[in-house]
């Protein structure tokens, strides 16, 4: 049986962007062009989907080592570390948080890239970690390159790295893109601005001193907010 | 009280496959989530889902990501690690649409049972590509539950004519029990999604 207790926050419309945003050309066609039918009331508490820490391995949160082959990836090492939070600033803990990326080249191992710039031995650009206690999450990772791509002239992906959460719930999914502070490609970049513009800088991490590593790798922060539940459960 | 602003979504891309599915794509990388929502040995009428998914000028799709999430064939939903592993039954698929040849996303399942109420059997679908900036919910449900559907709350909701976007068709001829559910982002045979 459903338990008719929680209800989260809306989606924030105005914190996302549109399914249709002509600049960005693939949206076009693959927009829902008719309203979304209102689903709020079902959503409930479902909490899926299940996983545990004895899913990841050892090295899942770390890029520089979880491929390596017979050496270390090219690039400059950085660390990037965050907490996930809900609306209301509470820490959601145990979740499961998911990244790609391409490596310090600008190539993506996926077999549909064709950029020609090296792939590198010894980086897939794939890892995954659970939160903490307090919401945080921690990735040593390659910094991402910049790479063409066929939206218009001369276009080029700003330098990014592509997170995947669920929180605790069916609907505070989120799949977004956390980019780098002071990158000039931002301004032209047709997905980073689809985004409302009061909401973009939420997107760009930020260069931590205290994160980084002396001597070892440059630290970014990316806090990351997902829709939470407007109601504390009742304990049954 | 509200106090942070949710972070906007940005689109998976073309290039999720061995963040994602890895082994699907044959990354050497074990697979956190898997096309298959339920082990052989899971308690009920096992099934497969299968389907395509059509840009607006019906063009398959072979970069999209397909997520679902159902309860078992008692109508309850799994809520722990332990929990799955004794029953084979996962509750939850993550399916790429660039390994078929022709671009199908195939899931094996058990066939849901309703989760109480007005309730019919049903399968809630998250639609993840690129060009999509933000992902899109829909639901499958199935049309051999004729009356279970004619009660449904959520698909009162849908205007009548547009209903049958959501409905499974069995296909016939098939030893195993094989349900086929397309997805169309545009046009005349538009796929409902969900704001939820």
């Amino acid at each position: 049986m459903d338990s008719p207790s929680l209800i989260l926050t809306p989606r924030d419309w105005d914190s996302h962007p549109p399914y249709c945003h002509s600049g960005y050309k693939s949206s076009v066609l693959r927009s829902p062009s008719l309203p979304l039918i209102p689903l709020k009331e079902k959503l409930k508490d479902r909490r899926v989907p299940v996983y545990g820490a004895d899913d990841l391995g050892k090295l899942d949160h770390d890029l520089t080592r979880n491929a390596a082959k017979n050496g270390e990836p090219l690039g400059e090492r950085i660390i990037v570390t965050g907490r996930v939070l809900d609306e209301g600033g509470r820490p959601v803990r145990n979740t499961l948080v998911e990244i790609w990326q391409a490596n310090a080249a600008g190539r993506y191992v996926h077999k549909a890239d064709q950029h020609a710039a090296p792939l590198d031995p010894n980086f897939l650009g794939a890892g995954r970690c659970l939160t903490d206690n307090e919401g945080r999450y921690r990735f040593l990772t390659i910094k991402p390159g910049a790479y063409p791509w066929g939206n218009h002239s001369n276009a080029w992906r700003p330098n990014h790295i592509h997170f995947s959460l669920f929180g605790d719930y069916f609907g505070s999914r989120l799949v977004t893109q956390m980019y780098f502070p002071g990158d000039p490609l931002l301004d032209l970049d047709p997905i980073f601005q689809g985004t409302p513009e009061h909401a973009r800088n939420r997107l760009i991490s930020r260069f931590s001193i205290d994160t980084t590593e002396e001597g070892y790798a440059l630290g970014y922060e990316f806090d990351i907010v997902l829709r939470g539940a407007n109601q504390t459960p009742t304990e049954a | 009280m509200t106090t942070y602003k949710q972070t906007p979504s940005q689109t998976v891309g073309p290039y999720f496959a061995y963040g994602l599915c890895p082994e699907q794509y044959n990354f050497d990388l074990k697979s956190l989530f898997t096309p298959s929502i339920a082990d052989r040995e899971s308690v009920g009428q096992h099934i497969s889902i299968v389907g395509q998914v059509f840009d607006g000028e019906e063009k398959v799709i072979g970069d999209a990501v397909i997520e679902m999430v159902q309860a078992d064939s008692n109508g309850r939903y799994v809520t722990t690690r332990d929990e799955t592993r004794k029953s084979g039954f996962r509750g939850f698929a993550r399916v790429g649409t660039g390994t078929d040849p022709e671009l199908r996303y195939v899931v094996d399942t058990v066939k849901p049972g309703s989760t109480g109420g007005d309730s019919a059997p049903h399968i809630d679908v998250i639609v993840l590509m690129r060009g999509m900036l933000l992902h899109a919910y829909t639901r499958i449900y199935f049309d051999d539950e004729t009356e279970a559907n004619a009660r449904d709350d959520v698909l009162a909701l849908v205007p009548a004519e547009r209903r049958g976007t959501l409905i499974a068709k069995r296909e016939a001829g098939t030893s195993n029990a094989i349900y086929r559910f397309d997805i169309h982002l545009q046009g005349p045979k538009e796929t409902v999604f969900f704001d939820l």
